[in-house]
C-alpha cells in the first residue's frame, strides 16, 4: 500500500495528518500493522495529557507482539478513538483512515518525513 | 543460513512471512490471512501447515525395542504396528532431552519425529546410547511432512484418497497410501487439539500432495497456515512445546507428562531421578487472562507480592479471544481458581488457573 502524500511520518511508524496549523491526528502506517500481524488490543492516551515527540504514549498489540506507540509531535492530546478499545482490527483493516487520537497547541513537529522519504526509510528498514 | 523445505518457493508465492525456527526458514503466517484467520480455519475449516523442519530417525534391527526401552520413558513393548507414541526422552537427571513421536513399521524398525531445533543433539544422544544389533539413521532430508487439521480434513482426504486407506484411530498410522499419485504414510496426529492427518513423503512429492490437498480442500475452506497459528493452535489445546514448556532441567513429573512416563517398566534411562521427583516444587498450570491483555512467556506470577511461578508461553486465544498462557507455579498454589498478578510493562493484569486443554470448543 502506497504511503499518502497528505501525511507525514515519524520513524518510529506514526503517520501524522496536520489538521490545522497547531493541530493534528496520529494514527500507524501500513508497514508497522503489517509487521505486527493481527491486532487485538491496544490502550490509548488520556485525553488531556502533555506529551513531547518521541514519547511513549500507548501500546498495540498483537496476536504475536506488543509494541509501543510514540507521540510524533509535541502537545496535548484532546480527543482519543475508543473505538478502536473493542475494534482494535481496524488498523489492520484500514491503517491510513483509522487515527488513534488528536492532539492541539502544538509546539513541536519537526524532523518528521514525507511519504516519499518514510517509503525509502522503510524499503531501508525491511 | 537457514534450510529450505520443498515448499519454500510455494510459501513465497503464497505470500507468507517467513521467519528462522530451528535452523529452516519457515512461514509464520501468510499475508492474505494472518495468524487469526488460520486458527480459526483449523477450528472450524481445516488449515495445512508444512512441517518438513521435523526430523525423522530410523532405529532399525534385532535390538530396535530394547533400545527405545532403554533411551525413552514410555513402553515400546506391547505396541502393534501401525502403532504411535508419544513420549520423552530424558537424562539421567529425569530432565527432559526431547518429547518425540515414536511410529512402530515392525519389531525391528521405527521412525522417530524430532523437533528441527533438538535435531542434532538428538541424534548424538541415541547414537551414543544405541544398544548392539540395532542402527540409527537420519532420513530428515528425504521425508517431507504436512499436517492438515480441522474438522473438514477426513472430507477433504476422502475426495483424494481410498477411504479404507486411512488410519482410523488417534494416534495410528497407514504405510503406503495413495495420494496425488504418489505413496506416503498418513498418520492421525497433530498438534492442535483438531482432527487431523499428518502425511509422510518423499520430499520429491511434498509440493504435488500439497497442491492436490490444496485443490481438494480450497472449496471447502482449507487454509495454508504458519507457525503462529500452529502455536496458538497447540497452546489452546494445553500442549506443551520444547524450549518453553520443557527443557533439560525441567522432569516429566513438573511438566505434568507423567502419562508418558511408565515407572513400571525395566530400567530407563532417568528413570530414578523422575521416581525420586514425584512431588516437585512446581508444577505446569494452565492460566487465562481476567481482563484485556496479554501474558507472554516469562512474566512472573505474583501472589500477594511474592514470587510464586512463571510463565513459559503465552498468546492470544483467537477461539476464547482472550489472554491464555501456561506456567509453572508452586505446587501448594496451583489449585484451579487460583488468581495471580502479572506485572507486565507498566501494568498488573490478573490471570487464573484454569483447566487445561483450555475450554476452546464451546465459544
Amino acid at each position: 500500500m502506497k504511503n499518502p502524500e497528505n501525511l507525514k511520518y515519524s520513524k518510529s511508524h506514526e503517520w501524522f495528518k496536520e489538521l490545522t496549523e497547531t493541530s493534528g491526528q496520529v494514527g500507524l502506517t501500513f508497514f508497522a500493522q503489517e509487521e505486527l500481524g493481527d491486532i487485538v488490543y491496544l490502550t490509548l492516551p488520556e485525553e488531556g495529557d502533555e506529551v513531547a515527540q518521541g514519547d511513549v504514549v500507548c501500546d498495540i498489540e498483537s496476536v504475536k507482539a506488543v509494541s509501543d506507540i510514540h507521540s510524533p509531535v509535541s502537545g496535548t492530546i484532546t480527543k482519543v478513538n475508543e473505538a478502536l478499545l473493542d475494534s482494535p482490527e481496524l488498523v489492520n483493516e484500514a491503517p491510513f483512515d483509522t487515527w488513534l487520537f488528536e492532539i492541539e497547541e502544538i509546539t513541536a513537529k519537526d524532523d518528521l518525513l514525507n511519504a516519499e522519504e518514510y517509503t525509502k526509510f522503510v524499503e531501508e528498514e525491511a | 543460513m537457514d534450510k529450505k523445505t520443498a515448499l519454500y518457493d510455494t510459501h513465497i508465492n503464497l505470500k507468507a512471512k517467513m521467519v528462522p525456527f530451528g535452523g529452516f526458514s519457515m512461514p509464520i503466517e501468510y499475508q492474505d490471512s494472518g495468524v487469526l484467520k488460520e486458527h480459526l480455519a483449523v477450528r472450524n475449516e481445516a488449515g495445512i501447515f508444512d512441517v518438513s523442519h521435523m526430523g525423522e530417525f530410523f532405529i532399525e534391527g534385532e535390538g530396535a525395542v530394547a533400545t527405545l526401552q532403554k533411551i525413552f520413558t514410555n513402553d515400546f513393548s506391547k505396541m502393534k504396528n501401525g502403532g504411535i507414541r508419544y513420549t520423552l526422552m530424558c537424562n539421567e537427571k529425569g530432565g527432559i532431552i526431547e518429547d518425540l513421536l515414536v511410529y512402530k513399521y515392525s519389531d525391528q524398525k521405527f521412525m522417530l519425529v524430532v523437533n528441527a531445533a533438538n535435531h542434532d543433539k538428538d541424534f548424538n544422544w541415541i547414537q551414543e546410547h544405541l544398544l548392539s544389533n540395532t542402527t540409527l539413521t537420519d532420513r530428515s532430508e528425504e521425508i517431507g511432512l504436512l499436517a492438515v487439521q480441522g474438522p473438514r480434513t477426513k472430507e477433504i482426504f476422502e475426495k483424494i484418497c481410498r477411504a479404507e486407506e486411512l488410519p482410523e484411530k488417534y494416534y495410528t498410522f497407514k504405510e503406503n497410501v495413495e495420494i496425488a499419485g504418489v505413496k506416503a504414510d498418513i498418520s492421525r496426529t497433530g498438534y492442535t487439539g483438531e482432527f487431523g492427518y499428518e502425511v509422510y513423503c518423499r520430499t520429491e512429492d511434498l509440493l504435488t500432495i500439497f497442491e492436490k490437498i490444496m485443490a481438494a480442500g480450497e472449496p471447502l475452506g482449507l487454509l495454508p497456515s504458519g507457525l503462529g497459528a500452529r502455536d496458538t493452535l497447540r497452546l489452546e489445546a494445553g500442549m506443551p512445546l520444547y524450549g518453553h514448556e520443557m527443557n533439560e532441567d525441567i522432569t516429566p513429573v513438573e511438566v505434568d507428562l507423567g502419562f508418558a512416563v511408565k515407572l513400571a517398566k525395566e530400567d530407563f534411562i532417568g528413570k530414578d531421578a523422575i521416581a525420586a521427583a514425584q512431588n516437585s516444587e512446581k508444577v505446569r498450570v494452565g492460566l487465562e487472562v481476567v481482563g484485556r491483555g496479554i501474558v507472554r512467556e516469562e512474566a512472573e506470577l505474583l501472589l500477594a507480592d511474592e514470587k510464586v511461578g512463571f510463565t513459559t508461553s503465552g498468546t492470544f486465544s483467537p477461539s476464547m479471544k482472550k489472554g491464555i498462557a501456561m506456567a509453572f507455579v508452586d505446587r501448594d498454589k496451583s489449585e484451579i481458581g487460583t488468581v495471580f498478578d502479572v506485572k507486565i510493562r507498566n501494568r498488573v493484569l490478573q490471570a487464573k488457573i484454569v483447566t487445561m486443554p483450555f475450554n476452546f470448543k464451546n465459544q
